[in-house]
Formats: C-alpha cells, sequence, structure tokens
C-alpha cells in the first residue's frame, strides 16, 4: 500500500509519501497562489527523490480548505437559481431566508417557489407544477443562470419530484449543474437546502480545482487516482467529488486530526494544530474527532452537516506581532511568510521571526532578526502559549489535565509545560500531520435502502451487514470497520411494516 | 392594558427558552423565530400583556400548532395561516377576539401566537395551558379546569378550514382534531376554544412567555460569555441534573400524527458505566437510570446540547450526540390528582405512581 497525501492549507501545502502505513517522505512548500503550483512542485519533488521510480502509486488524497474557504471568504462563487417545489407552504420563509446578506447577494441568481413536494406519509402534498417548473427553467435560461439547487419537501423521503424537475430543468438548459437537496438528505427543509444551494455555489470552483488537481498529477508523472478526502476522515472518488463538493467542506481539520493520532498512536486526546494563520483545537475520542453538536453554521450559513468540533483562534506561524503592546494575531502574512517575515528580508515580524532568533527554527537569516533579544522572544511565546492555554480550556469536556498533541508548521510556539495539560507530546512529521491524516484516510460503505417485513432491529442490522460488504469490498480492512451514522424512518404509506434505513460505516485501509 | 412592545432580542430569547420549555417537543422554535424576524424587518411589532391586565369579558384566542415536529421541519409555516386560523373562529362564534395567547409555551408554539399578534395588533397574554409542552390537547390546565372542551378550528395551508363545533369533554376534542390534523399531513394550526379574560385568570399558567425568555437570556449570555450554558439554567430555575452521556440510539415511529419512540443514551463524565433510557411521545415523557425509573411527566425532562445550552428536539436528536439531561419542576396545577390524571405516567400508559425528583 502506497499513497500520497497532500493538504493544501492557506500557508502551506504539504505532502507525504506513506508506505506499508510507515511515512516515508514528508515535504513542505509554500501554497501558491493559484492552489496548483504547490500541489505539483510537491509532488514532483517526490519523484525526483527515485522513491517512486518502478513503483505504483495506490492513490493521491488530497485535503483541500478550499471549498470552505470560498464560502467564508465569499470568492469563487456561483451565482445559483433556486427551486423549491412546495407551495403553497412555506411561502413566507423562501430560500436564502436566513442566509447572511453578503453572502445571499452574492449566490442568489433568482428563486423560484412552484406547488410540488410530498407528505411524511408518501402522498403528494401537492402535484408537481410541471409547467411552472418549465417555466422558471426558461426564465433561469434567460438570466444565463446554469446552477440549480432544487429543493422539496420531504424529498429525502421520496426524491421524484425533484428529480422529475431536475429532467425538466435540463430540457431547457442542457448545461445545467444540479443539485438535489435529497441527495444531502436529512430532515429539515431550510438545512437541506441550504446545504445544496451552497453545493451548488461551488459548483465552477469544484469543476476547475478537481481538474486542476487531476492535471498536477498528470504532469508530475505519477500515475496514480486522485482521491479528495471528506469531511468524516473518508475518502471520495474524484468524480463524487466534483459533485458534492460540500462534503469536503472540513476536511482539513478532521484530516489533521487523524494524523496526530495516528502518529502519537494515542486514541484520545486534546489535537492542537497549529498552522501559518489559524490554530485549530479538538478533540480525539476513539481515534476521531469529536463531532459538534449543534446545527453547523458554514460562513454563517445554516445546515446539518457533521463536522468536528473545533475551536479556531487567529494563532500561528505567520502571525503578526506587536511587540509594545504585546500583541500576536489574529492578522498572518498567510503564504506569503517567506517574503514579508523579517527573516526573509520582509517588513512584518511574525511569530517564525521570533523562533527564528530564538534558535527554535532554522530558516531565513537570523543575522536579519538579531536585534531581538531573549525577553523580547520569551514574551512573545508566553502571549501564544496563554492563548493556546485559553484555547485548550475552553475545549476540555472534563475537568483535570489531558495529553496534548501538538501538530502543524507552527506547532514550536506550544511549550512543553502549559496550564491543564499533564503531557505535551511533539510528533516526528507532525509539522504534516494533515497530510498524513489525508494519506490514511478511511474507506466507507453505505446502505441507503427500504426494507420490508423486518422489525426495526433485523433492517438495521441487515443494513449494517451489506454497508460492511461494500466497505470491504472498496478495500476496507474488516476489523476495523465501524458505524458512524445510522438512521430509520418508518415509512407508514408503503405496505408491509417498510422502513429506510440508512448507514455508513468506515474502515482502515487493508495492508497489501 | 399596558401592553409591552418586545424586542426582536426578547423573541431570540424566548425561542430558546421554548425550546428548553418543550421537553423535545413542541417543534423547534426556529422557524417561527425566523417569521418573527421577517415580520420585524418589515416593521410589524407583537405585545405581550400579564393575565391581570385581561378584563373578565375579554376574549382570547390561543392559536398555535399541532402535530408531528417532523413535519414542520419540513412544511415550515407561515404568519397568515395561523391569523386564518383566529379568523376562521372568529367566523364561527360571530365575535371578536381581543387578545391572543399561546396553547402550550414549550417549543414553537410559544412563538406562533407572537405571529399572529403583530399582523393582527392583538396583545399575547403572558400565560399558557401548559407551562411546557405536552403531545394532546387534554394535558392542559383548562381542561382540568373543566372549562368548555370545543370548538376548535384547524386550517391547513392549501385552503382546508375545519371546525370542530361540539364534544362532550376535551379528549374527544383531542381525538376528533387529531384525526382532522393526520388528514392535513400530521401537521394543523389551530385556534384553541376561545376563553373569556375570567378564565384565564383564574385557569392559565402565568407568567410563562417571561419565564421563557428569562431562560433563553440565561441560555445565551453564557454562550455570549463561554460560560457552562446548562449552569446557567439551573441558575435562573430550580432544576436538577439528570444525566450526561452520549446517544447510542434513537428509535422512532409516527402513529396517529404522533412521533413516538425510545432513546437511549451512555453516560459520560459523572456518569460513565451508567446508561439511560428516555421514551418519548412527542416530548420526553419517562427517564430510566439503568432501567428504573428516574424522571417523569410531569416534572419536565430535558435534553440539552452538552455545551451550547440548547434543547434538543426529540425528532433531530440523533446517534452520537452528546446531550446534558435536567429537570424542571412541573405547574402546580399538574400535580392535584385531577391534573396527574392527565398527565402523570399512567396517562401515557406506564404503569407507574408518580414520583417527583423535586418530592425528597
Amino acid at each position: 500500500m502506497r499513497r500520497i497525501g497532500i493538504d493544501v492549507g492557506g500557508t502551506n501545502t504539504d505532502a507525504v509519501l506513506i508506505e506499508e502505513g510507515k511515512v516515508v517522505r514528508a515535504m513542505k512548500a509554500p501554497t501558491s497562489e493559484d492552489v496548483t503550483t504547490g500541489i505539483l512542485a510537491s509532488l514532483k519533488s517526490l519523484g525526483s527523490t527515485g522513491l517512486l521510480t518502478g513503483k505504483k502509486v495506490d492513490g493521491v488524497m488530497i485535503g483541500t480548505t478550499h471549498f470552505i474557504n470560498a464560502v467564508v471568504q465569499r470568492r469563487n462563487l456561483t451565482k445559483v437559481a433556486a427551486l423549491r417545489l412546495g407551495m403553497p407552504a412555506a411561502a413566507s420563509l423562501p430560500p436564502f431566508c436566513d442566509w447572511p446578506e453578503d453572502l445571499a447577494a452574492l449566490v442568489c441568481g433568482g428563486v423560484w417557489m412552484v406547488e410540488g413536494g410530498h407528505e411524511y406519509d408518501g402522498r403528494p402534498f401537492m402535484p408537481l407544477d410541471e409547467a411552472a417548473v418549465t417555466r422558471a427553467a426558461q426564465e433561469m435560461k434567460a438570466k444565463g443562470l446554469k446552477s440549480v439547487g432544487i429543493s422539496s419537501i420531504f424529498s429525502p423521503l421520496d426524491p421524484t419530484h425533484e428529480r422529475r424537475a431536475a429532467e425538466l430543468i435540463t430540457a431547457v438548459i442542457p448545461d445545467a449543474i444540479i443539485t438535489c437537496s435529497s441527495d444531502l438528505g436529512r430532515i429539515g427543509l431550510l438545512e437541506r437546502e441550504n446545504a445544496g444551494l451552497l453545493n451548488a455555489a461551488l459548483a465552477d470552483l469544484s469543476r476547475d480545482t478537481i481538474a486542476a488537481f487531476e492535471d498536477s498529477i498528470r504532469e508530475s508523472g505519477i500515475a496514480a487516482p486522485l482521491f479528495i478526502t471528506q469531511n468524516d476522515g473518508t475518502v471520495a472518488e474524484a468524480s463524487q467529488a466534483r459533485r458534492l463538493p460540500v462534503y469536503s467542506f472540513a476536511s482539513g481539520a478532521t484530516n489533521s486530526m487523524r494524523g496526530a493520532a495516528y502518529l502519537s498512536g494515542l486514541q484520545d486526546a486534546m489535537v492542537i494544530d497549529v498552522g501559518g494563520t489559524t490554530t485549530d483545537v479538538g478533540q480525539l475520542k476513539n481515534g476521531f474527532p469529536r463531532e459538534a453538536n449543534s446545527v453547523v453554521k458554514v460562513g454563517g450559513v445554516r445546515t446539518l452537516f457533521r463536522m468536528p468540533d473545533l475551536l479556531s483562534i487567529g494563532l500561528g506561524g505567520g502571525s503578526h506581532v506587536q511587540l509594545d503592546p504585546l500583541k500576536v494575531g489574529p492578522l498572518s502574512v498567510g503564504y506569503k511568510l517567506l517574503k514579508d517575515g523579517i527573516a526573509f528580508g520582509g517588513k512584518q515580524l511574525t511569530t517564525t521571526d521570533i523562533a527564528v532568533a530564538s534558535g527554535l527554527l532554522e530558516l531565513g537569516d537570523r543575522a536579519k532578526v538579531a536585534h531581538l533579544d531573549a525577553a523580547t522572544c520569551k514574551k512573545v511565546f508566553d502571549e501564544s502559549a496563554r492563548l493556546a492555554e485559553e484555547a485548550i480550556d475552553r475545549m476540555k469536556t472534563e475537568a483535570g489535565d489531558i495529553k496534548l498533541i501538538a501538530v502543524g508548521g507552527g506547532a514550536f510556539l506550544i511549550p512543553d509545560k502549559m496550564a491543564g495539560v499533564s503531557q505535551v507530546i511533539h510528533v516526528e512529521h507532525g509539522d504534516c500531520a494533515n497530510a498524513v491524516g489525508a494519506a490514511i484516510a478511511q474507506v466507507s460503505g453505505e446502505c441507503d435502502q427500504i426494507f420490508k417485513d423486518l422489525s426495526r432491529v433485523e433492517a438495521i442490522s441487515a443494513a449494517q451487514g451489506i454497508a460492511n460488504d461494500r466497505a470491504v469490498a472498496a478495500g476496507a480492512a474488516r476489523a476495523t470497520l465501524s458505524t458512524i451514522e445510522s438512521e430509520d424512518m418508518p415509512l407508514a404509506y408503503l405496505p408491509g411494516n417498510s422502513v429506510r434505513v440508512r448507514v455508513r460505516v468506515v474502515g482502515d485501509v487493508a495492508g497489501s | 392594558m399596558t401592553a409591552r412592545e418586545l424586542t426582536l432580542d426578547d423573541i431570540e430569547s424566548l425561542a430558546v427558552g421554548a425550546w428548553v420549555l418543550g421537553t423535545g417537543g413542541g417543534g423547534n422554535p426556529y422557524v417561527p423565530l425566523l417569521n418573527m424576524r421577517a415580520l420585524y424587518k418589515q416593521g410589524h411589532r407583537a405585545h405581550l400583556i400579564p393575565a391581570s391586565d385581561l378584563a373578565d369579558d375579554d376574549l382570547v384566542a390561543g392559536a398555535g400548532g399541532m402535530g408531528a415536529p417532523l413535519v414542520g421541519a419540513e412544511r415550515l409555516g407561515d404568519p397568515y395561516t395561523i391569523v386564518r386560523a383566529v379568523r376562521t373562529m372568529e367566523e364561527h362564534i360571530k365575535r371578536k377576539f381581543t387578545a391572543l395567547m399561546s396553547v402550550e409555551i414549550g417549543g414553537g408554539n410559544g412563538v406562533r401566537p407572537l405571529m399572529a399578534s403583530a399582523l393582527m395588533k392583538l396583545p399575547v397574554v403572558d400565560s399558557d395551558p401548559m407551562g411546557r409542552a405536552y403531545p394532546e390537547g387534554q394535558m392542559t390546565s383548562t381542561a382540568i379546569g373543566g372549562l368548555k372542551p370545543s370548538p376548535l378550528a384547524l386550517v391547513d395551508v392549501r385552503g382546508l378550514e375545519s371546525v370542530v363545533h361540539s364534544t362532550p369533554n376535551a379528549k374527544w376534542t383531542e381525538r376528533v382534531a387529531r384525526k382532522i390534523c393526520v388528514e392535513y399531513g400530521s401537521t394543523a394550526i389551530m385556534c384553541a376554544p376561545p376563553r373569556t379574560g375570567a378564565e384565564i385568570k383564574k385557569w392559565g399558567i402565568h407568567g410563562t412567555t417571561t419565564k421563557a425568555i428569562a431562560i433563553g437570556h440565561a441560555v445565551r449570555e453564557a454562550q455570549r460569555r463561554h460560560e457552562d450554558a446548562v449552569a446557567a439554567i439551573l441558575a435562573v430555575e430550580p432544576g436538577v441534573l439528570l444525566f450526561k452521556g452520549k446517544v447510542i440510539d434513537v428509535a422512532r415511529r409516527v402513529t396517529e400524527g404522533y412521533l413516538r419512540g425510545v432513546l437511549r443514551l451512555d453516560g459520560s463524565d459523572d456518569f460513565r458505566g451508567v446508561s439511560a433510557r428516555i421514551d418519548f411521545q412527542n416530548e420526553w415523557i419517562i427517564a430510566y437510570r439503568d432501567e428504573q425509573p428516574l424522571a417523569m411527566s410531569p416534572d419536565l425532562i430535558c435534553v440539552l446540547d452538552q455545551v451550547s445550552g440548547e434543547a434538543v428536539g426529540s425528532e433531530t436528536i440523533r446517534y452520537g450526540q452528546r446531550v446534558t439531561v435536567i429537570a424542571l419542576p412541573p405547574p402546580e396545577i399538574f400535580l392535584t390528582p385531577k391534573g396527574l390524571d392527565r398527565v402523570g405516567p399512567r396517562a401515557f400508559g406506564y404503569d407507574l405512581d408518580f414520583r417527583s425528583v423535586f418530592s425528597s
């Protein structure tokens, strides 16, 4: 088993080569403005080591914050036509009604609400108004809209109206890119619709990004399939990731926590991932990030995604340092660290400059930061540690000291002794933990189907068996399989005690 | 009347507090809150009055929703349908209402009368007949008081309007209304039997909107300061911590317009090694610790998000969630023999004598 894991962060692009469970090579390159140059550079330098000569690579797994950053920073978003099937219900709360105004203004290309949708028991709520859908499609076409988000009342139970509407739109706009809310699935019209609209807003970016990733791999001369890591620590094939980019939203954070668990051998600990711009603190439970409970807001939009429970603070290796009065972060030089930092001939004092001055890092030109004395450096380190301690304390779920795994390129900011921490663990290759997490991403198996004439317990168990078999077929080791989602919904309208069961299992990649 | 204009901030707090008092049911007030935000943006305002301000001959409309919260999360809901339920009743009784009231403070119905208040320019009385949420119409202080159980108006957004004209008791009203509600798709907007000011002053559970605002305010302040939000609730209400743990299973089924089922939890923190189970019929009805009854209706069983302190509903709670379970004391009237007849464990089909968490 040989995999390349790549994490494209805001500051650095990290790459690791893992063979038979061991990190063979790790490298770090600044993230390029076009993202792919950094990936290509990493892949090429991996290739130039000769480590890959004549060897088969099973996959290049890329984790990226590209999609979530686009939403958070409001850039590269596609105008979306929102079509909701469910009139006359919910008319006072149209699509985009609970979005932040700036984001809605960028993304909303128009809202159409027509009759349609289902009841909880499968009866139609209203017959689908096909003529109105076609009229809407013609208006979308006239406005030049191509990305469409369709939602329909109770579509997770019966997606037929959404699918029919998609056909009708495609008949008018043959190159339309359509997201049906039922593909993103749960009960809760607004949140499901929001997830669909966000997904539709990423249509162009996701097409371009995945194509660029594929080009980078091809150009590097490495013959391996591309996989994109997902929020839950598993991978998706490029084609699926292109269609449903929202599932890759939080994969960066998941990867770094999974990588930290892998490199340290610990299953339960706090993880602090100090990047260039931000520091994420999260808790590992049984080797997985603890999930956020409540409704997750992405860029201010309410969704039902399952995401790791993280606290992010503006502290990192590229954080601006102000000495009088003392202030560290939240501003950062980001990917311009090697240009704008004082040790690199720039003008902005950063935490990396302080680390160079105190001899912690050998980077840039130490002479350029010789004017920073030991007392000054200590003050900055103390302030950084205080910020980190505060974040760790807020993420604790129980009193008492905990073990802390410090990873990420800026982990030098985390001292060996901290308040509330029993032991600080720095691991080899910890600066590339997220790339390691991407490389070891798990394989999943899912079963989503209707079972008849079985008790609930029997139906869930049958679904679990199918999901397990699918995961194993996709390359998972059976002994490592665990269930991460299990949901069942009775379908009162179907004969014979029908229940729809959705089970998702994940497992580690089986050794070859 | 000294009507108080509610601020949007009051209503934001009300939504959080009403959800806690919803004890798992009543539907998430988020959608009614969104409607209120939209109404306030359009310049409409809702007003609140204490029951003591009612004249004896005032006429009060209880306006709200009934049905499975799961359906509400898909159909959402709008203010005009609530107004239509009230107007349908006015047409039926040929009298005009002078005030509105919540049919249950817990969940979305804690906010819904405000949606009508904003459009109809009628004040909402700071009282309700439940002090929490319950699945059935006869589980109310007004039914315990023997007030007239009919008429009841039910409307649907598709233009369906029904009135249950006359029934011998609240249980019958509930049975017939439930059938209509199921036909509508297990969700309906209702106008409860009209009440006089004198009846509300005598039988209402008072100050509940204000109480929900206070609970919500405490939670939101704690969130803002990154303090323990569950502790903040227990600081403003005389509640008891029952359990902390993680959801390991949710079995639910929709029958007769209710969401029924069983929630299972594995203990964490001080409850490690202990398991808990909570049975629900829309609302959390009975909590067991290691299969021994721990708390039961009418004590309020509230399942809260461990971190945010916000309530978690029976229709959305899911595998893996970390929750804290607390109990809050019930309204006095439910502890009377007549009250326990209607909302004690036997009313939900459990052969158990009521024992309060608060009676020791």
